[in-house]
């Protein structure tokens, strides 16, 4: 499944990094400590965080992600914004708290 | 092949950088993805660690045929007991830092689980010295 298809599936809105719709979703890793995700992330892993600045964008490209969801309908900071249209690596953003959206992107790769 | 990279203290916008670099750099050397991944991840917690704790720091990238060799040396408040700092969870990241989501002790333990060798040396108000070396070939 690709990250466009989460979007049109999840009702995701994109915001940035748009170029990068067409990649490979391989899973998803929820967490907000960043050494944890440094960690434990796969490669073309969706990250689901409520973090929004710059030093997610460099993690999600450093373990290439596929995507990063942002959960409560938090926006990216400009310089987030910014570093994810550079990467081609999309930020989406769900109203639902990390929990809820963790569960339905699961029912959708898993199920 | 050798590259040098400079760290300001408390440089958030930047942090990730060198190990941006390394790892393009490693990708055009066509080394093993499983080994990139160890470097970027070691040399990523250790950037970091300079960002959040020390004022400045270089690191010194030695790519060769048999190992990559990375040296990162700051000018800080050093570490007063590093088998402490080496203990997952323990960290002395300011609550800014921890908002960010770092600092939750979990850098260090990073860098030793993707390290072939990690040494690390400090003196406290001089700064600290890490090395860590991630060999090409199984040993």
């Amino acid at each position: 499944m690709t990250v466009k298809e989460i979007i049109e599936t999840l009702q995701l809105t994109l915001v940035g990094g748009g170029q990068g719709m067409d990649k490979e979703v391989t899973g998803a890793y929820t967490s907000d400590l960043l050494s944890d995700v440094m960690g434990n992330i796969n490669e073309g892993n969706v990250w689901i965080t409520l973090q929004t600045h710059k030093n997610v964008m460099a993690i999600a490209s450093l373990r290439d992600a596929s995507a990063v969801i942002l959960v409560k309908g938090l926006q990216p900071d400009a310089d987030m914004l910014e570093k994810a249209n550079d990467e081609g690596i999309p930020v989406l953003v769900t109203e639902l708290p990390a929990f809820e959206i963790s569960g339905k992107l699961y029912q959708l790769l898993f199920k | 092949m050798d590259f040098i990279f400079n760290i300001e203290g408390g440089d958030f916008t930047n942090a990730g950088f060198a190990s941006s670099e390394v790892k393009k750099i490693l990708k055009k050397l066509n080394v093993d993805p499983k080994i990139t991944r160890r470097v970027v991840v070691a040399l990523y917690e250790a950037e970091v660690n300079v960002v959040a704790h020390a004022y400045r720091g270089v690191i010194h990238v030695d790519i060769d045929t048999d190992h990559i060799g990375i040296v990162l040396d700051d000018e800080g408040p050093g570490i007063s007991s590093i088998e402490q700092a080496m203990q997952e969870g323990f960290s002395t990241a300011s609550p800014k830092v921890r908002e960010m989501g770092f600092g939750a002790g979990m850098g260090l333990p990073n860098i030793s689980k993707n390290a072939d060798v990690l040494n690390i040396t400090s003196e406290v108000g001089k700064g600290t010295k890490v090395e860590i070396i991630t060999y090409l070939k199984p040993q």
